[in-house]
């Protein structure tokens, strides 16, 4: 499996992220909290480019002791990047969707080394 | 950069940008096009029975075929206040249609054309792209501005907006574009005005049936309705019911996420106007008149299927005029495939075996909705065999709508080829 360098990491704003074309597969490189995920650029819904949707922060339910709800919140914690063919959200973390987590995104390994960011692509 | 590393460069790197909506279909739908190359490239025939291509960006080119002089001065002014569809009477609610920018194609379009003064040309080239791209040969287009005219107060409003969007999309646009088809939609408040459309826009020859949005409160089963079923079904072409989304129902106000109207409101619709046409017994009256039920999915079908069943057994002095099971005329209709519920598949199969999907189910994607399907959506449903793909991607409507079996789209490799060159130059 070739590892490819796709740019310098110091290009990338936080949260950021930036997606590739290399030898015909897509993958989303995104920094967040200082580090990197790389996620392939494929919906695993209907193989929607996922990673070229906006990056929004997850949205709770926010709701208070007594079991009534302030309605939705942002959340301080969690960002994710939005499918935009259907806006199924991906946590940009671990890939998984905030409601089903068996619904994910297709991992890709990234490294950064001398400041240069490098990706696994599958078997070419 | 260490040379071991720098020798693992492999082929060039291409940086893809964010989706927005001025983002071209073409790369949109990009993935759509490889969809397109591995699952159905061979396929005789692909028809897309519902789609859109927003028309509100072609408000403008609407209204100058508005034949009444007070509305359009209304509309016009409307216009230039930064209305984007005068006379409509939108719901303040349809607003959350593309999530909050979540789905930009769902705002859109607002991608670059190459011929924006020529009147309708914009439109056909970016339906254009989205057929090329999806795959499709046949697209039959439908204005969703106009799905929930059926509830504006002023009468007037909708026949006049039917008769100007039927005069711009038989005049300009689909004599611009063979692969388009469209639907004359009927301006259901007023039956007089209903007929005169069938006569005036029916004989067009590409104009291949009548639309009812569902969005209204009007009894199909009235009998002011009785003569223009009957010219529709001596016309030999198909009544679609096009559901819609709609906040304003009573029930319906009790929702307080845009979701939950979304997920009830389209299949409400269809759910009362099927139920008067089976209890009412209109598939007896009009034998030949077929009717297609859109955009509600597939789920409600054998739900309603069930219930009018059992209640027919126990109060047929309610609906005398039945001869069969009110799941045996459904099973004669038509229906287009989306948004369609594929979470649990065993549901789905089970659906598609009831509702007789291999020769009753019509691919629709929709585009550019939010929730639109490409035809994958069919193609990679595991329970299919090769026949029923191919029917219902493209053969179970050329037989409904009389459009013909022939290849007409690009391979999806040159397509995507071509675009790429584009990209480079």
């Amino acid at each position: 499996m070739p590892e490819v360098n796709i740019g310098n990491a110091s290009s990338f704003s936080d949260p950021g992220r930036k997606v590739f074309e290399v030898s015909g597969q897509e993958v989303g490189v995104f920094l967040l909290g200082g580090e990197f995920y790389a996620w392939e650029n494929r919906c695993p819904h209907l193989d929607g480019p996922a990673c070229q949707g906006r990056l929004l922060p997850l949205a709770t339910e926010a709701v208070n002791d007594d079991h009534t709800s302030r309605g939705r919140e942002f959340s301080k914690e969690h960002m994710n990047v939005v499918c935009p063919w259907h806006g199924m959200e991906f946590d940009i973390r671990t890939g998984r969707h905030p409601t089903n987590q068996a619904i994910r995104l297709r991992k890709v390994a990234v490294r950064v080394e001398h400041g240069e960011i490098y990706v696994t692509l599958r078997g070419v | 950069m260490p040379d071991e590393i720098k020798s693992s460069l492999v082929g060039d790197i291409r940086e893809l940008q964010e989706i927005t909506a001025a983002t071209d279909t073409r790369d949109y739908l990009f993935a759509a096009a490889r969809q397109a190359e591995r699952q159905y490239d061979d396929y005789e025939v692909i028809i897309d029975v519902d789609a859109h291509t927003q028309e509100g960006r072609f408000w403008p080119e609407i209204l100058e075929f508005m034949e009444n002089d007070v509305l359009k001065h209304t509309a016009l002014n409307q216009l230039a206040g930064g209305i984007r569809t005068p006379l409509i009477n939108m719901q303040p609610g349809m607003s959350f249609q593309a999530m909050s920018g979540r789905v930009p194609h769902q705002s859109g379009p607002a991608e670059k054309v190459t011929n924006p003064e020529k009147p309708g040309a914009a439109f056909v080239e970016i339906a254009r792209r989205s057929i090329d791209f999806m795959g499709v040969d046949y697209q039959v287009v439908f204005p969703t501005s106009m799905l929930h005219l059926g509830m504006n107060p002023m009468e007037d409003i909708e026949i006049y907006l039917a008769r100007a969007y039927s005069r711009w999309m038989t005049e300009l646009v689909l004599p611009q574009e063979p692969r388009l088809a469209g639907l004359i939609y009927l301006p259901f408040n007023n039956v007089d005005e209903c007929e005169r459309m069938v006569r005036e826009f029916g004989g067009h020859p590409q104009v291949v049936g009548y639309t009812i949005c569902a969005v209204r409160h009007k009894p199909v089963h009235h009998n002011q309705y009785m003569r223009l079923y009957s010219m529709i079904e001596e016309s030999g072409k198909p009544l679609v019911f096009h559901a819609g989304p709609h906040w304003d129902d009573p029930s319906f106000s009790q929702l307080n996420r845009f979701i939950s109207m979304h997920a009830l409101s389209f299949v409400h619709y269809n759910l009362i106007h099927m139920t008067n046409w089976i209890i009412n017994a209109l598939p007896e009256r009009f034998p030949k008149l077929k009717t297609v039920w859109v955009e509600s999915g597939v789920a409600w079908v054998p739900f309603l299927m069930q219930r009018l069943d059992h209640e027919v057994l126990l109060r047929q002095s309610e609906a005398p005029g039945l001869k069969r099971m009110p799941s045996e005329y459904m099973q004669d209709m038509f229906y287009s495939s989306q948004p369609l519920e594929r979470y649990d598949l065993k549901l789905l199969e089970a659906t598609f075996d009831k509702m007789k999907a291999s020769t009753q189910l019509l691919f629709s994607s929709d585009w550019p909705h939010w929730d639109f399907d490409p035809p994958s959506s069919i193609t990679s449903l595991p329970f299919l065999d090769d026949q029923a793909k191919r029917n219902i991607l493209g053969l179970n409507a050329a037989k409904l709508f009389n459009l013909p079996i022939k290849r007409t789209r690009p391979r999806a490799a040159d397509a995507m080829a071509a675009r790429a060159a584009d990209r480079v130059s």
